[in-house]
């Protein structure tokens, strides 16, 4: 791996932890509760572009699976955090 | 025939899925995929009551290419909308759309590819079927959006599922 | 794994790699700017459509390259997310008008008559 393609790697990682903290921001603001839920799904996506860029930079398929289990795991998370709140046993 | 697959799109992507995720081509993943390709739609028929009856493949390829393209223009306009929401917040609104779509399966098409495109979130279907409350990110003028979403995305279901 | 990539793939590899985590920083920001919570369900697909789009295509790119032969499994993360990612926003959206409505603010009347729906 050259330069180019090493230095752009390193970027897209920093540009995903920027992103990350933006979500971290919502979750922890976020003024209701289906706001926090939201951001969670979103910082699993997050990591899981992550698992792929990291697979990119240490060339290894190992990666990849790690992301496919974050996906899987965390539409597992979201749905079931989602079905919670619909269930209407917690009503602010 | 039917009686050894009766899902045969479904026997189809499970073979493929198989030999992507172990990347390779031999005979003893050949035979393994067909095993999981075989058995696993007909452990899962009684799962699913009503079949889909998917037609015309050439609308699906159509449908799927504008799909493809509607999520590219959709995540700019959504992006640059939240570029310049602090100058210009985007008119969001929900929007009621009278459905003539009925069957199940094309209803679930239709909710996958409003919620694959940025711009529009869909929001809640009525019991009966007949109207669907979609969110919509930047909405110009009403009329002509429902226009618009059912000759680009509701007839070609209809064409593909009834 | 010492095999050097042409430059023409490097370059768009990087660049799909920028471009996919751009949109989905894009995605993060309009999480936080904007106001209501229905807008702010809308940009959370960026990164779930475009920027997976993007970060997948380069993975496929830099792997082809690097073995001389199409790898193409990447690609079965944005089609787990294409099926995967609308049952939870729908999911949320749900939920979101049913809290809403349990606690009076301005958002639609049920569409049908009860409570229910999908």
């Amino acid at each position: 791996m050259t330069g180019l393609l090493a230095n752009a790697v390193l970027a897209s990682l920093f540009i995903l932890i920027i992103a990350m903290a933006l979500a971290l921001v919502r979750l922890f603001r976020g003024p209701s509760a289906q706001d926090r839920v939201l951001a969670l799904d979103y910082l699993y996506i997050l990591g899981m572009l992550m698992m792929l860029v990291l697979g990119i930079r240490y060339a290894s398929d190992t990666y990849f699976e790690g992301a496919l289990l974050i996906a899987l795991f965390g539409f597992v998370g979201s749905f079931a955090l989602a079905k919670f709140l619909l269930r209407g046993e917690v009503i602010e | 025939m039917s009686r050894v697959f009766p899902a045969p799109l479904l026997s189809l992507a499970l073979f493929v899925l198989w030999l992507l995720l172990n990347l390779s081509v031999s005979a003893g993943n050949i035979l393994l995929a067909a095993i999981l390709a075989i058995f696993a739609p007909l452990l899962m028929a009684p799962l699913r009551p009503q079949h889909a009856h998917v037609r015309r493949p050439w609308v699906v390829i159509k449908l799927v290419c504008r799909v493809g393209l509607d999520v590219l223009r959709s995540n700019l306009q959504v992006a640059i909308g939240v570029l310049r929401c602090g100058i210009r917040p985007p008119h969001s609104a929900f929007v009621h759309i009278p459905l003539d779509l009925r069957d199940a399966h094309g209803l679930a098409a239709l909710s996958m590819i409003t919620t694959v495109v940025p711009g529009t979130v869909w929001s809640e279907l009525a019991l009966d079927r007949s109207t669907l409350l979609l969110h919509v990110f930047d909405l110009d003028d009403q009329d002509a959006f429902i226009e618009h979403f059912k000759r680009v995305y509701e007839r070609p279901l209809m064409e593909i599922f009834e | 794994m010492t095999q050097t990539l042409p430059f023409w793939l490097e370059l768009t590899t990087a660049g799909l790699l920028l471009a996919g985590s751009l949109f989905a920083m894009l995605g993060a920001l309009g999480l936080v700017r904007l106001k209501d919570y229905f807008q702010r369900m809308h940009p959370p697909a960026l990164a779930s459509t475009l920027g997976a789009w993007c970060v997948a295509l380069a993975s496929i790119l830099y792997f082809s390259g690097l073995k001389q032969s199409p790898v193409l499994h990447a690609w079965l993360i944005p089609i787990l997310l294409s099926i995967t990612v609308p049952v939870t926003t729908l999911l949320l959206a749900r939920a979101a008008l049913f809290r809403k409505r349990a606690a009076g603010e301005d958002v639609p009347e049920e569409v049908s008559g009860r409570d229910g729906g999908n």
